[in-house]
C-alpha cells in the first residue's frame, strides 16, 4: 500500500466546487475536503491509518483525469480542480454503497446509513423474480470471551489487516486470502485466533467501521435487545497498566464497562491500545 | 525463530527438500536468520530481504505435496521471515495453488473454458481426460486459443508441469512470407541454440546500442513512435526516458510475459521460438534506463517459454551477454524469471509487481506510476515481450525505416492472435493499417458455416464488432474512433452457429472469476453483471430496466474501480448488448 505523502510547510491550492482551498503539500484531496467543510463519505480510510483507497467511495472528479480518484489517497497538488457533487461522483458512490448493502449486512455499519439515503442507495434492486444474488452468509465466529468476528458484516476495508499489521501492532494475525468476492480476512487456514499470533490488542475491533468485529461485550448485549448507546456514558482515563500513559474511553452502561476505546488522536496511542487497556 | 508465531504444522521432508531446492536455485540460502538478526521489523525491510522469493517457495510446496500444507506454510514463513497468515493469504490467492488436501494424488488437468475452448468443445476434451483417469481442473483462458481447446498439465510429486500440444510440431502459419519482421526468425531459427541466433542476425542490436549509448537509445525509440502492445499503448520512448532520468535507486526492466487476456498468446511464442530475442531486448532497455536489474514474469501456464527463456539466459549469461559487462557494453545486467500462479490480474503491471514481491497481486493505486515506483517501489520500465521486440528493428534500421510500415499515428507491425472460426487460426504478423477483412482472408476466411456474426477484438477486455467492420483499418486510432480495441491482439472469430449468450455469460463469469476483490466496485461489479447474465440467459430475455442496470453497473465499475480489470469488465458485454448479439428487449 502507498503511504501518504509526507505533509510538509508549503503550501498548495486547489479548487474544490469551485471554491479555492489551501492545505499544506502533501495533504490528501479529503483533507482538503474537511478543510474547506465539505463531508465525504469514506469506509476504508482512517486518521489512524494509511490509505488503501479500495472501498471507492469518497471519490471525486478531477480534471483532467478519465477515472475517478480516491480522495482520501490522492496528494492535492497546486492547481488541482476537483469536483464532489457531481452525478458520475454521485452515481459512483450511489453504486459503491448499494453494492456492498446488496452483499452483507450493513444494519450495524451506522456511519454509512445517511450517506445510502443521500445518495439514494437501494441494495435490494439486484435480485428480480425470485433470482437470488450472492451474498456473504458465514456463522459469527465466537471463539474466545474478548471478541467475536462476523465476516457477513464484512466491507474488506482493511482496516484490520492494516492495524494488526503495518500501521499499528506489528502482529500480523490476519491477511486478506481468496479472491474476488470470496476474498476474507482470515488467519492462516482460517485456523482459530488462540491459535494464530492474535495478542488481543484489539486494535482490529476498534478500526472496524461494520460491527463485523466487536467487543464480546457488546455483541452479547446486542443478541438480546440490550444494547443502548443512548444510555451510556464515555469516560476518559488513563490507563495504570504501565507507564506509557494511553487515554481510555470506558464506554458504561448500566454501571458495566461494555467497551474500551482509546481517541485515534491521541498523541500516544493514536488510537491503538493492548490487550491490558483494551481488556483489562 | 524471533517474533513470528508459527502453529505445532511441520512440513514433510519432501516439503522443505522442495522448497529449499528452489530457494538455492536462486542462490538464497534456505536456513533460517540467527535470532539476533530482525529480518521482518515491517513492510519496507521484509520486504526488501527476502519476501519475493515467496511465490518460487510456494510453486515448489505445490509441487512437492499437490497443495499448500500448513506445515509448508510454517516452513516457508520460518525460512523467508513472512507472517503465515500473510503467507496463506498469497496462496489462496492464485489458481494454481490448491489451500485444501487434494482429493486425488495425480497430476492436474487444467482444461481452458474461455470462449475459443468453449466453441471448439472444451467438455469433449474433459471427458476424454477424466475417461482416462486424469483430475480435471476446469479454469481460465492458458493462452494455448489457436489450438483449441487447451490443456495444460500441473505436475505433482516432483513430476514437471508441461503441455500436451508443445509435443506437436510447430509451425508459423506465414512461414517464409519475406514481409515478416518480428516473426522473421520463428520456426527459422533455433530457439535452444545462442549460435543459431546469432546466425540470424542476433545480438546485433545491443552491439549497435552498445556503440550509440543509452541516449542516441532513448531519441530512437522515442523517435520510432513505438507503443505498447499490451492493450494500453503507452509510448515506449516516455516510458523508457522516464525510468533513464531517475537515478539514486536501483533500477529495474521488467518484461510483462504474464499475458492472460482470454484469446491471447502471441507472447507465449515469441518466448517460445525466439526467447533470445526477449533477453537481447530486455538488455537493451537496461542499458538504455540504465536499470542493471531484468526480471521475467511468466504466467505459470507456460512451462515450454520458461525453459526456453532459462535456457536463452543461461547461454547468454555462459557468453557474457548477461552479466557485469553485458555483451561488452560495459553495463551491467542479469536476468532472473519468477513464474506467476495462475492469476489474469497479475499481468496488470502493479498487480505483477506486489505479486512478483511475494504479496497478493493486488493492484496498486496510480498515480505513483511504475517509472518512480514499481518493482520494490523503485523505478522500473516494465514491457511486453512483442513491445520489446520491435525495438530490434528500431535500434538496426532505425526509426525512419521503422516507421517506413505501418501508419502515420501507428508505426510497425502488430503481432495479431486469430482463434476461433477461422480457416487457419494461429499468430499472424500484419503492418498496422491492414483491414479486419484482409486479416480473416490471410487466416483462412470465416470457418465453420463460413458466415460471419461477430470477432471479438482485445479479448474478453475488448469489444464484440459486427461483419460491417471488415473494412476496420487494425490501428490504434481507427479501432478507438470505431469505438473497440486492438488491445493485445485477439481477433477471434464466430461465425452465425455459435451462440453468442453462452459466450456472452462465460465473459462476465471470467471478470468475476478473476477480480482480485480488492475494490468495491468490481469485486461486487463483476458478480452482479453476471448474475444479471445468467437470469437473461434463464429467461431469455432482458427488461430495459435490468439492460440500463447493466450500464449503471459498467458506469462505476469505468469510474472507480482501481485497475483496468474493473474498467474493461463490462466492455465486451455491453458491445455484445448493442450489437444484439444476445438477448435484448423482451420478445
Amino acid at each position: 500500500m502507498t503511504g501518504a505523502a509526507t505533509v510538509t510547510e508549503t503550501a498548495v491550492t486547489i479548487t474544490i466546487d469551485g471554491q479555492p482551498v489551501e492545505v499544506a503539500e502533501g495533504s490528501t484531496i479529503h483533507a482538503a475536503c474537511v478543510e474547506a467543510g465539505i463531508d465525504t463519505p469514506t469506509l476504508c480510510w482512517a486518521e489512524n491509518l494509511t490509505p488503501v483507497n479500495v472501498c471507492r467511495v469518497c471519490v471525486v472528479e478531477l480534471e483532467g483525469s478519465r477515472a475517478l480518484v480516491p480522495s482520501c489517497s490522492r496528494p492535492a497538488e497546486d492547481g488541482m480542480v476537483v469536483q464532489t457533487d457531481t452525478p458520475r461522483v454521485r452515481h459512483s458512490r450511489r453504486m459503491v454503497l448499494e453494492f456492498l448493502g446488496s452483499g452483507v449486512d450493513l444494519s450495524q455499519a451506522e456511519d454509512l446509513h445517511h450517506w445510502m439515503d443521500a445518495y439514494g442507495a437501494d441494495p435490494d434492486r439486484y435480485g428480480d423474480e425470485g433470482h437470488s444474488v450472492e451474498r456473504v452468509d458465514e456463522p459469527v465466529k465466537i471463539q474466545d470471551e474478548l471478541y467475536i468476528r462476523d465476516y457477513s458484516k464484512c466491507v474488506l476495508c482493511y482496516k484490520c489487516v492494516e492495524a494488526c499489521g503495518d500501521d499499528a501492532q506489528h502482529t500480523f494475525a490476519i491477511a486478506v486470502a481468496g479472491r474476488g468476492f470470496d476474498a476474507r480476512i482470515s488467519t492462516e487456514f482460517d485456523v482459530t485466533l488462540p491459535d494464530s499470533a492474535c495478542v488481543y490488542c484489539g486494535n482490529c475491533v476498534g478500526v472496524c467501521p461494520t460491527g463485523a468485529l466487536q467487543f464480546k461485550t457488546e455483541y452479547d448485549l446486542r443478541e438480546v435487545g440490550e444494547w443502548r448507546p443512548e444510555d451510556q456514558s464515555v469516560t476518559r482515563t488513563v490507563c495504570s497498566y504501565c507507564g506509557v500513559g494511553c487515554n481510555l474511553d470506558l464506554h458504561v452502561q448500566d454501571e458495566r464497562i461494555v467497551k474500551v476505546t482509546s481517541p485515534s488522536d491521541h498523541s500516544v496511542t493514536s488510537g491503538h491500545l493492548c490487550i491490558k487497556g483494551r481488556f483489562g | 525463530m524471533t517474533d513470528l508465531f508459527l502453529g505445532a504444522d511441520r512440513a514433510s521432508e519432501s516439503e522443505a527438500a522442495a522448497v529449499d531446492e528452489a530457494l538455492r536455485s536462486r542462490d538464497v540460502d534456505p536456513v533460517v536468520r540467527p535470532e539476533t538478526e530482525r529480518l521482518y521489523t515491517s513492510g519496507r525491510a521484509r520486504r526488501a530481504e527476502r519476501r519475493h522469493y515467496l511465490l518460487p517457495a510456494l510453486h515448489a510446496l505445490q509441487n512437492a505435496a499437490g497443495w499448500i500444507s500448513p506445515g509448508g506454510i510454517n516452513y516457508v514463513a520460518e525460512v523467508l521471515g513472512v507472517p503465515p497468515a500473510e503467507a496463506f493469504g498469497v496462496a489462496s490467492f492464485y489458481d494454481l495453488f490448491r489451500t485444501e488436501p487434494p482429493d486425488h494424488d495425480g497430476d492436474t488437468f487444467h482444461v481452458c473454458v474461455d470462449a475459443a475452448c468453449q466453441i471448439a468443445g472444451y467438455d469433449d476434451l474433459a471427458a476424454s481426460v477424466r475417461a482416462s483417469g486424469g483430475h480435471v481442473h476446469l479454469g481460465p483462458c492458458l493462452g494455448q486459443c489457436e489450438r483449441a481447446p487447451a490443456l495444460f498439465v500441473q505436475g505433482v510429486g516432483g513430476r514437471p508441469d508441461y503441455v500436451p500440444a508443445d509435443a506437436e510440431p510447430f509451425e508459423l502459419p506465414q512461414a517464409g512470407d519475406p514481409s515478416l519482421r518480428l516473426l522473421r526468425r520463428i520456426g527459422v531459427a533455433d530457439a535452444t541454440s545462442l549460435e543459431s541466433y546469432m546466425a540470424h542476425g542476433g545480438y546485433q542490436a545491443l552491439r549497435r546500442a552498445g556503440e550509440m549509448g543509452a541516449e542516441a537509445v532513448l531519441e530512437a525509440v522515442a523517435a520510432s513512435g513505438l507503443s505498447g502492445r499490451g492493450g494500453a499503448a503507452f509510448p515506449t520512448g516516455v516510458k523508457w526516458r522516464a525510468v533513464a532520468s531517475e537515478s539514486g535507486r536501483p533500477k529495474h526492466v521488467v518484461a510483462n510475459c504474464d499475458e492472460s487476456e482470454p484469446g491471447t498468446f502471441k507472447d507465449r511464442i515469441v518466448m517460445e521460438h525466439d526467447p533470445f530475442a526477449v533477453i537481447e531486448t530486455m538488455t537493451i532497455a537496461g542499458l538504455a534506463t540504465g536499470a542493471r536489474n531484468g526480471w521475467i514474469y511468466i504466467r505459470g501456464e507456460y512451462p515450454l517459454a520458461t525453459a526456453r527463456l532459462q535456457g536463452a539466459i543461461d547461454a547468454a549469461r555462459a557468453a557474457g551477454l548477461l552479466g557485469d559487462d553485458a555483451a561488452g557494453t560495459g553495463h551491467g545486467f542479469d536476468i532472473a524469471i519468477w513464474r506467476g500462479a495462475g492469476a489474469y490480474i497479475c499481468g496488470e503491471e502493479t498487480a505483477l509487481f506486489n505479486s512478483l514481491e511475494g504479496f497478493r497481486g493486488e493492484p496498486r493505486n496510480k498515480p505513483p506510476f511504475p517509472t518512480t515506483h514499481g518493482l520494490f517501489g523503485e523505478p522500473t520500465a516494465i514491457n511486453n515481450p512483442e513491445t520489446l521486440l520491435n525495438v530490434l528493428d528500431v535500434i538496426t534500421e532505425g526509426p525512419d525505416a521503422y516507421r517506413s510500415r505501418g501508419t502515420e499515428r501507428s508505426p510497425g507491425t502488430k503481432l495479431l492472435c486469430l482463434s476461433g472460426k477461422v480457416g487457419r487460426p494461429g499468430l499472424y504478423e500484419v503492418p498496422f493499417g491492414t483491414t479486419l477483412g484482409d486479416l480473416l482472408e490471410l487466416a483462412g476466411g470465416v470457418a465453420g458455416n463460413g458466415e460471419l456474426q461477430a470477432v471479438l477484438m482485445g479479448g474478453a477486455a475488448g469489444s464484440f464488432v459486427g461483419p460491417d467492420s471488415l473494412d476496420l483499418p487494425l490501428t490504434l486510432e481507427d479501432t478507438r474512433a470505431a469505438g473497440t480495441t486492438l488491445g493485445s491482439g485477439v481477433v477471434m472469430a464466430f461465425d452465425t452457429s455459435v451462440d453468442m449468450t453462452d459466450v456472452v455469460v462465460r465473459i462476465a463469469e471470467f471478470f468475476r472469476d478473476e477480480s482480485c476483490g480488492q475494490c468495491v466496485p468490481c469485486r461486487v461489479g463483476a458478480v452482479r453483471q453476471h448474475e444479471t447474465l445468467v437470469q437473461m440467459q434463464r429467461k431469455g430475455s432482458l427488461s430495459p430496466a435490468r439492460r440500463a442496470l447493466i450500464d449503471e453497473m459498467a458506469e462505476v465499475m469505468v469510474d472507480a474501480s482501481i485497475c483496468g480489470l474493473g474498467h474493461t469488465a463490462a466492455s465486451a458485454v455491453r458491445s455484445a448488448l448493442d450489437l444484439g448479439l444476445i438477448a435484448s428487449a423482451p420478445a
